[in-house]
């Protein structure tokens, strides 16, 4: 049996990797939830921020340069990919969205497989993350503390925009009914532009912050990818708080396996989602909107 | 999708033209291309695609895990080979192909509980599981990261014939084989009733059950087939290299899957191995182009998003479609000459499997039926009860909840309490497909058509409901090949008017040609009870007449339940009209006893008196 420091730090660890699937999830969701349409280039868009993070970091010795770079870089890449490539997709069905996302996330992979090469990369810790922290109990890295902090900040950012703002209204109603809110006089072209690159660049963000404690690959994202799609599930579709609840959800459970049986930590989730779809096959937080 | 019947082609072509491709293309292939290894690893892909292609391109069912069987099928015959299990070669791979088709059953059955996005998630998340599975806790069978060498090939033994299939030509030969048996067996089942009804289901699935088809069983049918074919690719590439590798399961397998039928076209059960082709090819040749080598993926990527956006029948598709024309010319059938009196009889309502109500027993009944929304009582403890052969009409302003109320009678929502009984039969429990079948049917307010079948072939997938029940896997029948649908469907586009559009797609129908054919669906099934709601909806003064003169003519012999705002034509119509309002019975009675009742008048016009 593990001790309980064991246990604990465990824990710890699967709060600090549940954030940041949080954080991706819900930048997943809303897109899928306003646009109907699921980013299979989401992974991708994780996978740009840490290397973001790579090149920046190689030039300036800032980890906050690279987070404002990250989330600028992704803001861009998501308004350029909703503009040039997601807004033919609309009308069209959604088998159609799904693979052309794909291709989308295969040509990002790609492109830095030939401009960096297939070698993972180091990102250093930030000098403010380095060292460990007592927390009693057992000790702890700094920086997955710190990760756990900021990530909660850019959550609750998140939340404010969704619940506090004009724009987060209409994207929540058009979650609701996306005909409606066009009905009624929205503008929806420049909504989707908005959603569709916030929820990029939520990824490119998570991309950022967990460069430093990951090998930089370029296909870091496609485990990240497939576990949003988990937690999604889980959660609910195109729900938020499903997305923060669901995130943690799924971060324990690989973590706490981990603990008793590593090779059985990702067949857990998937255990987890079975018995989800089978007792509330809408997630936890679905509502029947959009299937 | 293809058709080739129609008296142009002969039927046969596809599966000669494949035949000849099998036959002359390892030649170029060892000519121009290296070896014929790569045509056998296209073909490998090939069979792969066939059972997909059937999966999506058919039934429209996007799945991302189709490694998940792939990988099941080749581990479970290298594992049942390698580990001295077994020494029979055909015998580990039927195993093989058993297992991964059992194990599609699991992933199916919950994966099928949701629908395109939902379903295309859950389904990759099944092959990462599996993935993970093979590469951890499963290791010490499958190798783990390492993959399981040396499978070995079969041998072919009659009497004195001895034959293996190791080695690049034998192998080839065997792999071939595969396809053109897996090919047949694809267009058998693309030809037959399940074939049909597959492609109904794509095209609208919630009318296909209410048609009596068992709309989630055919689609884990289809995904089991799938996935057998899946497992005998996953066998024959663990043969065909005496290796199994552990990428098998990755979920770039099932992405190059997806790409490689999109590239090729979905639809056209070939344009699997076209995309492999396409793939396969362009990566040997732009590895070797200096300079560009390393980014062949990307350029396969962005090959892909063109051709999505652009071009999405892709390539076997686009060139069917510009060079065979598609709206075919029907081969001719006799039915201008049948006599009236035949056809009526022929659609007269289909009383097998159906027992009559008792003598003086209500064909259909509804009791104190209840259903509220929220807090709204869409439907309050209405009751009803309709002695067979009644034509009755349910009136009322809008939102009285009388199409709310039809929908619970066809078993589209169930009711919150309630009591519905259809011949004496309870079907309180019963879903839209099991009241089809038990001699119920509905025609929408909206149209629920087939858009991309002919009129023919929508009616016929109508008929065939009644006809086969709720599952049948005729798989070696063809779909027109039932004589009594066929008079049934033949006999309803003479009643409807529609024999010059019989054999044009649905999507090119004028609307009142369309609101014609969707009494026709409901009228496939030979009904005992019919169900209409607002048949005249959006129809023209004219054709409101001829559809009147039809409901006359086909309501012969039926109990009806009409829900109209059209009151002129109800009160035509109907022997008895029920008014409902605010969810409730106002009053019931015949034509002038309701045109007269002072009740009815208020809650139509609000409250004024005077007529």
């Amino acid at each position: 049996m593990p001790t309980l420091p064991q246990f604990l730090s465990q824990a710890f660890n699967g709060i600090a990797l549940g954030s940041l699937l949080a954080l991706i999830s819900s930048g997943l969701t809303i897109i899928l939830g306003t646009l109907g349409v699921l980013n299979f280039a989401h992974g991708a868009m994780f996978m740009l921020g840490a290397y973001t993070t790579f090149v920046v970091l190689g030039h300036w010795d800032s980890f906050a340069a690279a987070l404002a770079l990250g989330a600028l870089v992704l803001l861009l890449v998501g308004l350029a990919a909703e503009r040039g490539l997601i807004r033919f997709y609309y009308n069209r069905p959604p088998q159609d969205q799904i693979l052309v996302t794909f291709g989308l996330g295969i040509m990002l992979v790609e492109a830095v497989h030939y401009v960096f090469g297939g070698l993972s990369q180091r990102v250093p810790l930030p000098h403010w993350g380095q060292g460990i922290v007592n927390l009693h109990f057992f000790v702890y890295p700094l920086y997955r503390v710190e990760v756990i902090g900021i990530v909660a900040l850019l959550l609750f950012a998140f939340y404010l925009l969704l619940y506090r703002t004009r724009l987060g209204l209409v994207v929540r109603a058009g979650i609701e009914d996306p005909l409606m809110v066009e009905l009624l006089g929205t503008n929806v072209r420049r909504m989707s532009m908005v959603v569709f690159a916030v929820g990029t660049m939520a990824a490119g963000i998570a991309g950022v912050i967990y460069a430093p404690l990951a090998a930089v690959i370029p296909d870091m994202g496609e485990p990240f990818l497939v576990e949003c799609f988990v937690v999604i599930v889980i959660g609910g579709l195109g729900s938020f708080p499903g997305a923060v609840i669901g995130g943690i959800v799924v971060g324990e459970i690989l973590s706490l396996t981990t603990l008793f049986d590593p090779a059985y930590a990702q067949a857990a989730i998937y255990a987890a989602m079975t018995v989800v779809l089978i007792l509330r096959p809408r997630g936890l937080f679905g509502t029947m909107g959009r299937a | 999708m293809i058709e080739s019947s129609g008296g142009r082609l002969p039927r046969w072509l596809p599966e000669l033209s494949v035949a000849a491709a099998l036959a002359v293309l390892p030649f170029v292939f060892a000519r121009w291309l290296g070896s014929v290894d790569l045509f056998t690893r296209i073909l490998i892909w090939g069979i792969f695609g066939l059972g997909f292609d059937l999966l999506f391109g058919f039934t429209g069912l996007l799945s991302f895990g189709q490694a998940a069987f792939y990988g099941t099928g080749g581990f479970v015959t290298g594992y049942l080979l390698t580990s001295g299990t077994l020494e029979n070669v055909w015998l580990a791979m039927a195993i093989g192909i058993a297992a991964a088709m059992i194990f599609s059953v699991f992933v199916g059955v919950l994966a099928l509980r949701r629908v395109g996005i939902y379903f295309a998630m859950i389904t990759l998340a099944f092959g990462e599981l599996s993935y993970f599975l093979e590469n951890s806790p499963l290791a010490k069978f499958t190798g783990g990261e390492n993959g399981m060498p040396g499978v070995p090939a079969p041998v072919f033994r009659l009497g004195r014939i001895e034959m293996s299939f190791a080695g690049s030509w034998p192998s080839y030969e065997l792999v071939a084989a595969f396809f053109f048996a897996g090919f047949v067996l694809a267009r058998f089942v693309v030809r037959s009733p399940v074939g049909a009804v597959l492609t109904a289901i794509r095209q609208n699935p919630e009318r296909t059950a209410a048609l009596g088809h068992d709309v989630r069983a055919y689609k884990l049918a289809v995904f089991v087939l799938a996935a057998g074919f899946a497992g005998c690719a996953g066998a024959l590439l663990g043969i065909f290299q005496s290796y199994m590798p552990p990428g098998a399961f990755a979920l770039d397998t099932s992405g190059q899957l997806v790409i490689q039928t999109i590239i090729g076209g979905a639809g056209t059960l070939v344009g699997s191995a076209v995309g492999a082709a396409v793939w396969l090819i362009l990566r040997d040749v732009l590895q070797q182009v200096p300079g560009i080598g390393d980014l062949w993926k990307f350029i396969l990527g962005l090959v892909f998003v063109v051709l999505v956006t652009l071009v999405p029948d892709g390539i076997v598709g686009t060139l069917a479609r510009s060079h065979l024309r598609l709206g075919r010319g029907q081969r001719p059938r006799d039915i201008a000459d049948s006599e009236a009196a035949g056809r009526e009889a022929l659609l007269a309502p289909f009383s097998a499997g159906v027992r009559p109500p008792a003598a003086g027993m209500p064909a259909l009944e509804a009791r104190h039926v209840t259903k509220s929304y929220g807090g709204i009582h869409a439907v309050a403890g209405v009751s009803l009860a309709l002695p067979a052969g009644r034509f009755h009409a349910i009136i009322g302003p809008n939102g009285a909840g009388k199409s709310t109320f039809l929908r619970l009678l066809a078993r589209e929502e169930r009711a919150d309490s309630g009591v519905i009984i259809l011949n004496g039969k309870d079907i309180g429990a019963a879903d839209a497909t099991a009241a089809y079948q038990d001699g119920m049917a509905k025609s929408y307010q909206i149209n629920q058509l087939f858009p991309q079948l002919t009129t023919r072939q929508n009616l016929r997938i109508g008929a065939l409901g009644r006809h086969r029940g709720r599952l049948r896997l005729d798989v070696f029948r063809s779909a027109d090949g039932f004589a009594e649908v066929e008079e049934i469907v033949a006999a309803l586009l003479e009643e409807l008017g529609l024999l010059a559009c019989a054999d044009l797609p649905v999507n090119t129908l004028a609307y009142g040609e369309k609101r014609r054919l969707e009494l026709g669906l409901a009228l496939a099934s030979r009904p005992s009870v019919l169900l209409l709601d607002e048949p005249l909806a959006g129809l023209s003064p004219n054709e409101r007449e001829g559809v009147k003169q039809l409901i006359r003519h086909l309501g012969k012999g039926r109990t009806i339940v009409l829900v109209e705002h059209d009151l002129d034509a109800v009160f035509q119509l109907a022997e008895q009209i029920t008014v409902l309002h605010e969810g409730r019975k106002l009053a019931e009675g015949t034509a002038s006893e309701i045109s007269n009742d002072p009740l009815v008048r208020e809650a139509y016009l609000g409250g004024a008196a005077t007529p």
